[in-house]
């Protein structure tokens, strides 16, 4: 289904370099509507470079489209979660979540009531009043990610939003991203480095190298969902995350960097 | 405000809650924290240790005046102080309230002044070049002979009072403001402008907010420094002031009356400092939501 769905974000060749040192050296990458893609790369590859060109926070070479069109808009298109929840701790967890409502122009008030409803689907029911510093790091996750999706931009850029969890929490947070996004079906781009987690999400991984990053290889992921709690699909995604890893660290272990 | 331990929100060995078994929420049957003891109570528990040693200092100094043989008009026992304050009430009230008038005009100018200028400096950075060595010169005059002039160019009246109080205070608001708002963090600000957020709203959603701890450390220094600043202009000439009323009690062989004097601007700064720290209470809720909620939340997954 997905395969036959139209192509949104489309990069071809984006480099980026900050003065003599080359961050992202020609990344072609396409996200398809309903899709759920991840880059995969070692840390320090240009990974959140690649977020900074797409929300406009940077300018760097290359072409970027969007349903076709360049793109010039950025604040349109995307709605982006920081790698840390970037909560702000003297809103509350409702006013946190209306955030990119309220600067949209939307009234603070007409704001809550759109929000309000989706606090029980985010496990969030009964903390709308709740100050982020009174949230679990699970919890202030899953109220950033609802901050995220509210804004009902075309596709989620999502920065190894697990990144500071530790390893249950993150597992349990990676089973109801699953879950969620099913019943959604974001257009979602992932930025992480943890290899199981792009294998449990995706239905594409794209493989960056070292920097300056390039994509290596870019794997499907063909599994049926939901994945997280199957035992049956264990052994088939432990084969898609050797084959990454072989990738991955032939990649970093090559002095040259030019192993494929 | 601590919160009610209850076992079985927290994550301990009895707990149901394990990611692991289930990835559905399990927060929803959660309530929201509670708050327990009162603040009252623990301001009095906080409080106690130092109220005991402020009692045995006073005890001791009542002790060596009376036994020790000393001249009232040398070292008066608190005693003596707090009867010839209650003598001298309706003296004492009477330049209290120019004082307090002075040292809450001034510090209000200060505050405007520090809030206009930390704002414009912190949007044109070529501003903040020309200013910021100004202020910081500012800081160097010594106040014991600035405060003579600032009297004998702007009289006896309120004006060179507020200017003095705003002289000691402007500064430290300003730093305070001006570090506040550098504080913001990268990502609420990468975040907002990806939102489509412009300069100015990222200004009042995230730098102003973000500022607001460093304001109030500010302005707890500075409203001490406020009252000092005011009885200093006062004792430089004054009609009427505790620094004035200082002045003619020394001058009359009064250490009792210096004493009492002294003690009323002690209350005053106390008074002040105490109104700070409400305001920041009112001002930043969520302050002590977090430190009150620490261990609680652990066991939320």
């Amino acid at each position: 289904m997905t395969r036959l769905a139209m192509t949104r974000l489309e990069l071809r060749d984006v480099r980026k370099s900050f003065g003599a040192l080359d961050v992202l050296s020609g990344v072609s990458l396409d996200v398809r509507e309903g899709e759920f893609v991840s880059i995969l790369g070692p840390s320090g590859a240009g990974k959140s470079t690649l977020f900074q060109l797409l929300t406009g926070a940077i300018k760097g070479e290359g072409e970027m489209r969007f349903d076709g069109a360049p793109l010039d808009d950025h604040g349109g298109r995307f709605a982006f979660m920081p790698q840390r929840d970037a909560l702000m701790p003297w809103r509350r967890v409702i006013d946190n979540a209306t955030l990119g409502l309220e600067v949209q122009g939307m009234k603070r008030r007409a704001a809550r009531l759109r929000v309000a409803p989706l606090f029980a689907a985010f496990g969030l029911a009964g903390f709308e009043r709740a100050w982020p510093a009174e949230l679990s790091g699970g919890m202030r996750q899953r109220a950033a990610l609802l901050r995220t999706v509210v804004q009902e931009r075309d596709m989620l850029l999502l920065d190894e939003p697990f990144g500071a969890l530790d390893a249950l929490t993150r597992a349990a947070m990676q089973r109801w991203l699953e879950t969620m996004w099913q019943a959604n079906r974001w257009t979602a781009l992932l930025i992480t480095h943890d290899v199981r987690e792009a294998v449990l999400l995706s239905d594409r991984i794209y493989v960056l190298s070292a920097r300056p990053a390039r994509v290596v290889a870019e794997v499907a992921v063909p599994l049926p969902r939901p994945r997280g709690g199957s035992a049956a699909l264990a052994r088939e995604a432990a084969a898609i995350e050797t084959g990454i890893l072989d990738t991955l660290l032939g990649e970093t272990n090559s002095p040259t960097g030019e192993t494929r | 405000m601590a919160v009610v331990f209850d076992p079985l929100r927290e994550g301990g060995i009895s707990s149901p809650r394990n990611p692991l078994v289930n990835s559905e929420d399990r927060d929803d049957g959660q309530s929201p924290p509670q708050k327990g003891r009162s603040a009252f109570a623990k301001t009095c528990t906080n409080l106690a240790p130092a109220g005991i040693s402020f009692a045995l200092l006073l005890i001791a100094w009542e002790l060596y005046a009376c036994l020790g043989g000393i001249a009232p008009t040398v070292l008066p026992a608190p005693s003596r102080v707090l009867a010839q304050a209650w003598e001298n009430r309706a003296a004492l009230a009477e330049n209290t309230l120019p004082t307090l008038r002075a040292t809450l005009c001034g510090f209000a100018c200060s505050l405007a002044a520090a809030f206009i200028l930390s704002v414009l400096v912190d949007f044109v950075a070529p501003l903040r070049r020309a200013l910021l060595p100004l202020l910081i010169a500012s800081q160097t005059l010594p106040l014991v002979a600035i405060a003579p002039l600032v009297v004998l160019w702007f009289g006896f009246g309120l004006l060179p009072k507020i200017l003095l109080v705003a002289l000691v205070t402007f500064f430290p608001m300003m730093v305070a403001l001006v570090e506040g708002y550098a504080s913001t963090s990268n990502e609420i600000a990468r975040m907002l402008a990806a939102m489509g957020a412009g300069r100015r709203r990222i200004f009042w959603a995230a730098r102003l907010p973000s500022a607001l701890p460093y304001f109030f450390a500010g302005l707890r220094i500075s409203i001490t420094y406020a009252v000092v600043g005011a009885i200093f202009a006062e004792y430089a000439g004054a009609a009427k002031g505790l620094g004035i009323y200082m002045l003619s009690a020394k001058n009359n062989f009064r250490p009792d009356l210096v004493l009492a004097a002294v003690a009323v601007s002690s209350a005053l700064t106390l008074g002040l400092f105490g109104l700070a720290v409400l305001a920041q209470r009112l001002a930043m809720p969520w302050e002590r939501a977090g430190r009150e909620d620490g261990p609680s939340s652990k066991g939320r997954p």
